[in-house]
């Protein structure tokens, strides 16, 4: 049930490009054409479904405070957690290179069709970001990490793919011209994403008294600003990212 | 000016508005939206790229005949994340609470593709002093769209700028409130921030038609 509900918020509540805007520069550059969306969607999934476990791995074992402890006693007291940019930063540019190697030597065809898409993943956010939420979020087991890759990845397939096929069809449409191209495109996002924000109740039936979702909650602070006007700037999204 | 020359001068103004990052060029728009729904919190994240964008670009331009070209992108990750390292600290230590409001966004500068773009497109070929120019002109101009962004989104969502309450307090009902005005909510959240940024775009081309593309 766990992965379950982990795999469904991960796709589409907190999407990581509607929800967290991770990854928008590959999903805006790379959207013109379906066929090259779907490339560099399968190559995002493949990507994160290998480096967020493995940085899982370095987390658990390397980064977090007293993670070292498997050394022995006298290593309890180290806390490298701020190196995990540097080496989550690492093994993302090094797994990249390594699928890349793995890739073109035993499925040539899947390469030719990833090809391009790979070296360009390296510096993807979505990729980092995938790690970080996963060290943010303090997911619990390897099997759970292994599923918000994969699932986060499908999330932000679904979402490149989903823009892509619109841009091909909104070519016969009369847009005004200066927001041809870029403009309408973020805009068609934005609108998406409200659209997805609608998700929110998903896992709790509906029911948002029950056990607020992260969107929920964000649907619930909006009712509240717009009910008692409540002058604090708290940020929704913010609190989306840190209210766990 | 003397310290720069009309070239050099180019280098910081372009990005502004005709080759603006944001708008433009399509770099850095990941760990830009999600943080503007507050105006601090944008000129801080501007504030932070500019740092990294700077000093980066200077790096990678000093090192630039020394990487072997096979190996710079690790070469550039490796660069950037120390710098955002150092940037992540001293948000910790110094602006605690707005290191958490941030959260996992200033990580993701590494991967702020207005710095590799840059460091590909123009440090890797440039003297360390040009360089430096053109990262704080590029940080400048993605600075700009963060502060508009904030700046809309805060006043229309919250009423307030930089926490002040400009707009009077809502509560209470003074100021604009007394009038019935009522803050929209809806501007806090995502997805405004991407149709904000679409309405600049449109602005902007609109103003300059050269810039408008063709499909």
């Amino acid at each position: 049930m766990e992965h379950v509900e982990l795999f469904f918020k991960s796709i589409f509540i907190d999407n990581m490009v509607f929800a967290t805007f991770l990854g928008m520069c590959s999903y805006l550059a790379v959207s013109k054409k379906v066929s090259t969306a779907v490339g560099l969607g399968a190559a995002v999934i493949f990507v994160l479904a290998v480096t967020v476990p493995l940085n899982w791995l370095l987390d658990q074992y390397i980064l977090q405070d007293g993670a070292l402890s498997w050394l022995g006693p006298e290593y309890v007291e180290y806390d490298l957690s701020f190196l995990s940019f540097i080496l989550f930063i690492a093994t993302i540019a090094t797994m990249v290179q390594l699928v890349e190697i793995v890739v073109e030597k035993f499925s040539p065809a899947l390469y030719n069709s990833l090809g391009i898409f790979l070296p360009l993943i390296a510096v993807n956010c979505a990729i980092l970001g995938g790690s970080l939420f996963m060290q943010s979020r303090e997911i619990e087991s390897l099997g759970l990490a292994l599923n918000y890759g994969v699932s986060s990845g499908i999330g932000w397939f679904l979402a490149i793919l989903t823009i892509a096929a619109i841009r091909e069809k909104i070519r016969y449409s009369n847009v005004p011209t200066p927001l041809r191209g870029l403009g309408i495109t973020f805009i068609i996002t934005g609108l998406m994403a409200i659209g997805f924000m609608s998700f929110g109740g998903m896992l709790t039936q509906g029911d948002e008294g029950t056990a607020p979702s992260e969107n929920d909650q964000a649907g619930i602070q909006t009712e509240e600003i717009n009910q008692k006007n409540i002058d604090s700037t708290q940020v929704v999204e913010v609190s989306n990212i840190t209210n766990q | 000016m003397a310290l720069l020359s009309k070239k050099d001068t180019k280098l910081i103004l372009d990005p502004l508005s005709d080759d603006n990052p944001i708008t433009i060029q399509v770099l850095g728009i990941c760990s830009a939206l999600a943080i503007t729904a507050e105006l601090e919190a944008s000129i801080v994240m501007a504030i932070s790229v500019m740092f990294v964008l700077g000093l980066g670009n200077v790096v990678i331009s000093l090192l630039r005949n020394i990487i072997p070209s096979k190996i710079r992108i690790i070469v550039q990750l490796i660069v950037v994340a120390a710098l955002v390292i150092i940037v992540d600290l001293i948000l910790k230590a110094f602006a605690y609470e707005l290191s958490k409001t941030l959260s996992v966004f200033v990580g993701l500068i590494i991967t702020n593709c207005i710095i590799m773009g840059r460091f590909e497109a123009f440090a890797l070929a440039n003297r360390p002093w040009r360089s430096f120019l053109d990262g704080i002109g590029n940080a400048a101009g993605y600075g700009l769209i963060l502060i508009i962004v904030g700046f809309f989104r805060e006043l229309l969502g919250s009423g307030s700028l930089l926490g002040f309450k400009v707009l009077g307090d809502p509560i209470s009902k003074t100021g604009l409130y007394a009038f019935g005005y009522e803050n929209n909510g809806f501007m806090l959240l995502s997805p405004m921030a991407l149709i904000i940024v679409g309405l600049i775009i449109w602005v902007q081309r609109s103003k300059n038609k050269a810039l408008i593309e063709e499909e």
